[in-house]
């Protein structure tokens, strides 16, 4: 009986989702190149790009870990200083633009994965709150190492003159590829293995799965993607202030992905485009925007506790499917539910 | 001589910290919640009071205004934000509470603008210094000391030995069962946030005293630190709390007099995470087994 259900073979689907990953990068490129956007508009893209990437890496640990982490800046501050760093070394030197934009922030995301480890071994010892605590700590020393190293990174006036290379191409092309990778990998039996571990420690544990190691990996993963994220915010402010990474910022991605369901990718990514939108939406109300912008928080979680898109994940290629079988009256077999998570994201 | 002033200096600072770590330990002891708008209340009850004393100029007056003032805000906030979410996942709670934090912070700027004001500490505990040997010692340190000390004493003696005090320590202990033994778990939940925000508003007026400006981000970082003095002192636990904030008013002047006051904050959260890695629960918490 499965028979009737029409499915859409693997290939097709990859193909589907690349054709839909360029349409919108040759879309977002005519609007921004043709002007009808204005420099608010345009420079909003670009942050929305940053958010969403920091969103959806902080979903790593938040929603498929299951831990909370507070100090999701200090990975995001890393990476800015790190990537701010080379380029402005890069700058004067034969690099041509494109190898030092990816060499920058892949460095930047590197340079946060090893921070993350750091971090990750001994926090991820504590559960719960004190891992949150442990994590809200360490962003804070993060930040206040950059103050006090000021012959490196500049100090509380912050490091200049950074090249402003996140164009929209650069930003659009990072988030794009963060949201497959991250998608492939909880798709993979690594990935299996995270969700495991949030379901059930100890049942997780007594299967073999090496809770540590997966924790720790989850927690670098996470950081390495926030840190290109960083890498972006880098190139998109041209200037680092360590006041821009400090305890609210964390706040304001974990507000994100908790908005957004935790563990639902498409949820994080709407939610990032939301929230990162909203302040310059309601600019015309003025002094009055946090204070909506916070009751609308609290309504929301009050409502709706968890969170906007619950655990569902978009997939384009099911979408589709349901489209294609719309005619025939449908028969639910378990083997058509089991297939179910085979579609791809796209960011 | 520096020795013993740095350390009264010390003690002023962690009888502050202490008595704002208590609310936090308390909230998170009874319901399990992180309560991020508890500095936030403390900024708020530091404008009512430079707002009653402006119209007023009673000291006293003011004082009770603040405690007044927080205690209402405290129980609002519980009311229509947190009540509602009793069966919800722990982290909208959390959000919850980040979300109220970031509403007081810029309501009060709305309402008193982003500047800072002088707060009239002088008008509040008059500035005598008494000097003892070579030592001088001023009033408003001898009364943070001697009032948050007073605090503690009568907040142990309303837990350990009152009605009141023996349904808190049910409810956190295990909220269904103390259900069933005919505990009302809100009205027990309402008076914590009571108790938990007199303190606040006792510890605004002489955290104010101390560092005599007022604005809106000013519960943030006193928060912050009041809630590294509960967690190091065990979160959950109310001596532990006391401990914790002395420990960390402590070591911020030690670190300070050392001449290391541009690091202090670093410190204090770098002394939080040996801590918790010595000794996971805290000097006091309760450690807790799961069970499978």
């Amino acid at each position: 009986m499965n028979h009737t259900y029409k499915k859409i073979p693997m290939p097709i689907r990859y193909l589907i989702n690349t054709a839909l990953i360029a349409l919108l990068l040759y879309a977002g490129n005519a609007v921004i190149s043709s002007g009808i956007t204005n420099r608010a508009q345009s420079s909003l893209v670009l942050q929305v790009g940053i958010y969403i990437i920091l969103a959806v890496s902080l979903n790593i640990v938040t929603g498929y870990l299951g831990q909370l982490p507070l100090g999701h800046a200090g990975f995001m501050a890393v990476g800015a200083y790190t990537c701010g760093i080379f380029w402005k070394s890069a700058a004067g030197s034969a690099l041509p633009a494109p190898a030092a934009i990816v060499i920058g922030l892949v460095l930047a995301g590197i340079m946060a994965a090893i921070f993350g480890v750091i971090i990750g071994v001994p926090a991820l010892r504590l559960k719960g709150d004190y891992l949150a605590i442990i994590t809200l700590g360490f962003g804070e020393i993060i930040r206040i190492l950059i103050i006090n190293l000021s012959g490196i990174t500049g100090g509380t006036p912050g490091l200049m003159n950074i090249p402003k290379r996140s164009s929209f191409l650069v930003v659009y092309l990072a988030v794009a590829i963060s949201c497959i990778a991250i998608h492939m990998v909880m798709k993979s039996r690594h990935g299996r293995a995270i969700l495991s571990i949030r379901e059930n420690e100890i049942a997780a544990e007594s299967c073999g799965i090496h809770i540590t190691y997966y924790k720790v990996f989850a927690f670098a993963l996470s950081a390495f993607f926030a840190g290109i994220a960083g890498g972006l915010y880098a190139g998109y402010q041209g200037l680092l202030t360590p006041s821009g990474f400090d305890f609210m910022t964390s706040i304001n991605i974990l507000v994100m992905v908790v908005l957004g369901g935790m563990g639902s990718m498409a949820g994080s990514v709407i939610a990032a485009t939301v929230l990162t939108s909203l302040p310059l939406a309601l600019q015309s109300l003025n002094t009055f925007r946090m204070v909506i912008y916070s009751v609308l928080l609290v309504i929301i979680m009050i409502f709706k506790p968890s969170g906007l898109m619950g655990t569902y994940d978009f997939s384009l290629s099911h979408l589709l499917e349901k489209l294609l079988n719309i005619r025939q009256p449908r028969e639910n077999s378990p083997a058509q539910t089991a297939d179910k998570k085979a579609g791809k994201r796209n960011g | 001589m520096l020795f013993l002033s740095q350390l009264i200096n010390g003690l002023q600072l962690g009888s502050i910290y202490a008595l704002v770590a208590l609310g936090y330990s308390m909230v998170y002891g009874i319901i399990m919640l992180l309560n991020f708008a508890h500095g936030d209340i403390i900024m708020m009850g530091g404008y009512f009071a430079l707002v009653t004393y402006a119209a007023s100029s009673n000291p006293l007056l003011a004082v009770v205004a603040t405690i007044v003032g927080c205690v209402v805000l405290a129980v609002a906030i519980e009311k229509v934000a947190y009540k509602p979410l009793r069966q919800a996942p722990r982290i909208s709670l959390l959000i919850t509470a980040i979300g109220i934090s970031l509403f007081l912070q810029n309501a009060a700027q709305l309402i008193w603008t982003a500047n800072s004001r002088a707060f009239p500490s002088t008008s509040i505990i008059p500035s005598i210094t008494f000097k003892v040997g070579g030592l001088s010692i001023s009033l408003s340190v001898l009364v943070t000391i001697a009032v948050s000390v007073a605090s503690m004493v009568a907040l142990t003696f309303l837990v350990q030995k009152t009605k009141m005090g023996k349904a808190m320590r049910a409810v956190s202990e295990d909220t269904e069962a103390a259900q069933l033994m005919g505990i009302n778990i809100n009205s027990t939940i309402t008076f914590t946030f009571v108790i938990g925000s007199f303190l606040a508003g006792i510890g605004s007026v002489l955290y104010c005293c101390r560092y005599p400006v007022v604005n809106p981000t000013l519960g943030s970082l006193l928060g912050l630190k009041a809630f590294v003095a509960a967690v190091l002192g065990g979160i959950g636990s109310i001596p532990g709390a006391v401990v914790g904030g002395f420990a960390i008013g402590l070591a911020e002047v030690l670190f300070t007099s050392i001449g290391l006051s541009a690091w202090t904050d670093a410190m204090v959260f770098a002394v939080l995470i040996i801590m918790l890695l010595i000794k996971p629960t805290g000097f006091m918490g309760r450690s807790m087994t799961e069970k499978v």
